[in-house]
């Protein structure tokens, strides 16, 4: 299997007429953390909500698993279901925490038996075991940013994608966060793509950092260059 | 004052006695209402959710229109309406004039506009979130509909009750094209102008406050299920 899981070529976004992203090449490889990193406004959210198959880019190139992602897609589906997306400021269903962190199982028409299971066990990784019957509106801001990460990994994914996952989590919690994005990538090798602002948070756990400024890639650090042994 | 509490007194004996007559006209008012309300619920709310979501030119046009059209006299849908369904009217053949049915369709066309407007501004102040997150799940179109329709599930609930509530207290209409025959299509409204011209004000209140009974029952049980719902 091609080793790269994805491959942008000459990818721009543009919004209002202005150029937010611009990217003539990157490379994202399958099966490791990659950050993205970069102050506000950079395309750190663009970038993943393109790659994430949410928003069409301008132009350019998207190569997901050795497959060219055409602009019109046909199987738009098929590829958003191979892949889970936790965005920034997360949006809760008004509904239970259980039909909340159900639903991407639900839309795949995953038996319930099966999904009361995925739910308690992904609840029970976020540390938030205990939490199905509680409204999802009723939560703390880092409860519910941990019910939208528990939400993503219930699905499996292929790709798992966390817009800048540590907002509004403490502490304790941030690393109880780190510690399931590495079990998740170990465990079932899935590749993860998370944005950050936190730039000790990314050599912490990424294998590789890609720094984006003013909507372009101003360097790719790999973890060899920050992993060495001491 | 006497009539008024006289009134009072026999509106509780024929609604305690449960009244054949009475009885017969409640029953007609509610299954001819709870009809057009269904028929104008299950074209309303979609309608307005595809005007209210999609993008289209006219857009702003069509939404005045159906803003004008909450406000639709019911005495000139019942002229209009009489005027096509009569016998010299070109959809006459059909025979619906001084029938139920004829009332149906009146209260179908005074409650459909209600409800399509009161779809669009309900799906318009969804948050934009519910399409993204329920996208970003893996849902299809469809699912991505049912969530955001799921969202704006009390909003819904009202615009069914203010439908429901402008067809069962409605008078205009009902007695044009029904002909307030008694035994058939004699409802509570039509019976409570007649029997008030007719000086039997005990009758009128009677209906009256059956009518009002109704209507909050209506009410509550829709309230009840927007509650179960939530």
């Amino acid at each position: 299997m091609d080793s790269y899981q994805f491959i942008v070529e000459d990818l721009t976004k543009f919004y209002n007429g202005k150029k937010v992203l611009d990217i003539p090449h990157l490379t994202i490889k399958r099966g490791l953390i990659h950050g993205v990193i970069g102050p506000n406004g950079s395309g750190k959210t663009t970038l993943l909500t393109i790659l994430s198959f949410l928003v069409q880019p301008s132009s350019g190139r998207i190569i997901f698993n050795g497959l060219e992602v055409s602009s019109q897609l046909n199987d738009e589906l098929a590829l958003r279901r191979e892949i889970a997306v936790v965005l920034q400021n997360p949006f809760l269903f008004n509904t239970t925490v259980e039909k909340n962190v159900a639903y991407g199982l639900k839309v795949r028409g995953m038996n319930k038996n099966v999904q009361k299971e995925k739910v308690s066990e992904c609840l029970d990784l976020v540390g938030l075991a205990g939490f199905e019957r509680r409204r999802a509106r009723e939560l703390s801001g880092g409860e519910a940013q941990r019910v939208a990460i528990a939400r993503g990994i219930a699905l499996n994914p292929e790709v798992l994608f966390l817009d800048e996952p540590a907002t509004n989590v403490d502490n304790i919690h941030v690393e109880a966060l780190e510690r399931i994005i590495g079990e998740l990538n170990h465990k079932y090798g899935t590749t993860v793509i998370l944005t950050t602002h936190d730039v000790n948070q990314t050599y912490r756990i990424a294998d590789d950092v890609i720094v984006l400024f003013e909507g372009e890639i101003k360097k790719i650090v790999s973890k060899d260059a920050f992993r060495s042994p001491l | 004052m006497d009539y008024i509490t006289g009134g009072i007194f026999r509106a509780c004996g024929l609604i305690f006695f449960l009244d054949r007559e009475v009885l017969g006209i409640a029953l007609l008012s509610l299954r001819v209402s709870a009809i057009a309300t269904i028929f104008a619920s299950l074209v309303g709310i979609p309608l307005g959710f595809i005007v209210g979501t999609g993008t289209f030119w006219g857009k702003r046009v069509v939404i005045t229109i159906f803003n004008t059209l909450m406000a639709f006299p019911t005495v000139v849908v019942g002229l209009l309406l009489y005027a096509f369904i009569s016998r010299q009217g070109p959809l006459g053949f059909l025979g619906l004039l001084f029938t139920p049915w004829a009332m149906v369709i009146g209260q179908f066309i005074l409650s459909a506009p209600l409800i399509v407007a009161l779809t669009i501004s309900a799906s318009q102040g969804i948050d934009p979130r519910v399409r993204l997150t329920a996208l970003s799940l893996g849902a299809n179109r469809f699912q991505v509909a049912q969530a955001v329709l799921s969202e704006a599930r009390f909003a819904l609930i009202s615009a069914v009750i203010a439908g429901f509530g402008r067809v069962i207290t409605e008078v205009g209409c009902a007695f044009m094209v029904g002909g307030n025959i008694r035994g058939y299509t004699r409802t509570m409204t039509t019976a409570i102008a007649m029997e008030t011209a007719k000086g039997d004000f005990a009758f009128a209140l009677a209906l009256g406050f059956l009518l009002l009974t109704i209507a909050f029952l209506v009410n509550i049980f829709l309230h009840w299920l927007q509650g179960r719902r939530g």
